[in-house]
């Protein structure tokens, strides 16, 4: 395939997305092959030894393929002045596609993973409602469900972006950087339904929702919210919410920093006002240039980065690459994701897979040929209601240094002439 | 509800197990729910707010703090509360120095309910909930006082530890209801 054939669709060799489909992609296999496979023009092809011998058979649980890479969540030692405490990191740039395996879902746990036993277990709602009730898990698994695709995201996420130390994160990868979030099909009962039930007294505002952690990490979220589209979610991708996201069941409040997603939900009291536990006061709050700090910034940015190539990641020949990413919002789903090769001049639109994307994670790609120059990859993502992911100095001008949560500006990958691919600032 | 829908509730529900038929209508609650009081929840329901709810009886100083945060809390924040890590700093910072402020328990927690609150159910980090409530108001106080907000003789109970004005009260913006 010539390069005539192939739609410039921005500077410095992005091409138009429509290569993708159809007759493009066809293209695009050809222009694949010819660097991949051509160099052994002469080989005959042979039926390989596996499929000459039977293999295994079924299991009980099944692994991914040794094959398949050693990719795993990503998480720091053990400290012994914080147990239990700290994250893990969902390894982006190994996933394709938008559900995160339920193995590999980030954690950021406050006081380690509790090992509930479900039949002890007690879901508590009380404060401001009629009657004030109490489920165990077997009354809750009778209730009607919902199935939702939802993406979770610490608000503590990219924040190594911020730059605030003057280090760019020279060796950061997609992992490392953006692990933070995650996307998982939740199963659960809306939160309206129980406190329905309970009878919500109307002077209440406020939900305090705790877990039964060994920190009863607290959160408050306002009562229309809790009201909205929260669920206790009992089920993650089809099987019971594993431990590490709140066995036997969490809050998932959608589109929002995911600390107010309490796991191992235990207590929902309605208050009038919100009870300040110290993760929305001393933490998870957003101090500004004049040292105010906002406190319940619950929707997660209009955000989006590309997963391939990304840091560490290294192309080895000129050619026609497949640029791929991930885009969310919590206000809404993405309507349009654009990437640029040279840091940001011009745009071209990448092609979202036409699924649905509210409050969850889309998969967009576009082709790029590299022609070994240096490259800056940058996305952009824009959500249904119009918000546009700001540039990393675009959001740093309008929010200031001061806060450390809620990074959502654009991704730049520099890709130099050796291919190596590096976080920079752009 | 009352009790004819809770029935209702129940009988729905029994229909679904027996024959596998997996819909309830969703204007009908299930009503499985057990009616609990509030007296049967005072140990378990640990909030303790800002408006003074919550708490629980007992009171305790500084000066009778110091020696539980020595014992229990000073290997991990050290004996002035000045912190091993950056987590674990408890006193100090100002919210209007240059460059980026250090946020403290005394620099930037708007209430001083918070501090209880979380010392009860969090902390020591080893030892969550192993504290006494009585503990909890001395090591609290002592907190307080390490940041210079209480003197050592000030008695801190459901009363007064709610009323206590924390330098940064007016530092914070709601922004719960910011699209
Ligand atoms: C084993 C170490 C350890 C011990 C012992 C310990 N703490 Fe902590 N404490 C921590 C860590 C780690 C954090 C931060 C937790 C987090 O960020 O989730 C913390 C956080 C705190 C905070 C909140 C700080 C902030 O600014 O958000 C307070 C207050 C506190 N501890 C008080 C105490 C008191 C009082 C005791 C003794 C009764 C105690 N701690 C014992 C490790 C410890």
């Amino acid at each position: 395939m010539t390069d005539q054939e192939l739609e410039k669709a921005a500077a410095n060799g992005l091409i138009n997305r429509r290569h993708l489909l159809g007759l493009g992609l066809a293209g695009m296999g050809a222009a694949v092959a010819n660097s991949a496979l051509a160099a052994d023009a002469g080989m005959l092809l042979e039926i390989p030894a596996w499929s000459k011998t039977p293999g295994p058979g079924a299991s009980d649980y099944g692994g991914r393929s040794s094959y398949a890479g050693q990719f795993q969540r990503m998480s720091g030692a053990p400290n012994p002045t914080y147990p239990g405490g700290g994250a893990s990191r969902s390894p982006l740039q190994h996933l394709q596609g938008t559900i995160t395996p339920n193995g590999l879902h980030f954690e950021r746990h406050h006081a380690g993973v509790p090992d509930i036993d479900p039949s002890q277990h007690k879901l508590v709602i009380n404060g401001l409602v009629r009657q004030p009730l109490v489920f165990s898990y077997e009354d809750l698994l009778k209730y009607p469900m919902v199935s939702k695709i939802y993406f979770l995201e610490c608000s503590g996420n990219s924040g190594a972006l911020w730059g605030a130390n003057g280090a760019d994160a020279p060796d950061g990868t997609a992992q490392s950087i953006h692990g933070l979030v995650s996307c998982a099909e939740w199963t659960g009962i809306p939160l309206s339904t129980l406190l329905d039930e309970a009878g919500v007294e109307p002077e209440a505002r406020w939900i305090g929702a705790v877990g039964a952690d060994a920190a009863s990490m607290g959160r408050s979220v306002p009562l229309d919210r809790a009201m909205d589209d929260v669920l206790v979610a009992l089920y993650q991708n089809g099987e019971p919410v594993r431990p590490e996201q709140g066995y036997p069941m969490r809050l998932l409040v959608p589109g929002c920093e995911g600390n107010i997603s309490v796991k191992w939900l235990t207590q929902v009291k309605l208050t009038r006002e919100p009870s300040h536990f110290r993760d929305e006061t001393s933490k998870y709050t957003d101090t500004q240039p004049d040292r105010l700090s906002r406190q319940f910034t619950f929707p997660m940015g209009t955000k989006s980065l590309i997963t391939t190539p990304s840091g560490q990641m290294t192309l080895n020949r000129p050619g026609l690459y497949q640029i791929t990413g991930i885009a969310w919002s919590g206000r809404g789903s993405i309507r349009r994701v654009e990437v640029s090769a040279d840091g940001g001049q011009t745009w071209a639109d990448a092609l979202l897979d036409d699924q649905h994307s509210h409050k969850a994670l889309a998969r967009f790609r576009i082709p790029w040929q590299w022609s070994g120059g240096s490259a800056i990859l940058q996305s952009r993502a824009t959500d249904s209601l119009g918000n546009i992911q700001p540039t990393r100095t675009g959001l740093i001008n309008e929010v200031g240094l001061l806060g450390r949560y809620h990074f959502h500006g654009i991704q730049s990958w520099g890709v130099n002439s050796a291919g190596e691919v590096r976080n920079v600032f752009a | 509800m009352s009790l004819p829908n809770k029935l209702i509730g129940i009988l729905v529900t029994l229909a679904v197990s027996l024959t596998g038929f997996h819909f309830v209508s969703q204007a009908q609650s299930v009503g499985l729910g057990t009616p609990i009081s509030e007296s049967q929840l005072t140990d378990f329901d640990q909030i303790a707010g800002p408006d003074g709810s919550g708490f629980p009886a007992g009171s305790g100083t500084a000066l009778q703090g110091k020696a539980v945060f020595e014992a229990q809390c000073a290997a991990c924040h050290a004996l002035g509360g000045e912190g091993t890590s950056a987590a674990t700093v408890l006193v100090g910072g100002d919210m209007h120095s240059e460059g980026t402020p250090l946020r403290t328990v005394g620099s930037y927690w708007p209430y001083a309910s918070t501090v209880f609150d979380y010392i009860r159910r969090a902390m020591p980090a080893t030892a969550p909930k192993s504290l006494s409530d009585v503990e909890v108001y001395q090591v609290t106080a002592y907190v307080l006082y390490l940041n210079g907000i209480i003197d050592q003789y000030k008695v801190l109970n459901s009363e007064s530890l709610p009323q206590i004005e924390m330098p940064n009260k007016d530092g914070f913006i709601d922004h719960s209801q910011a699209q």
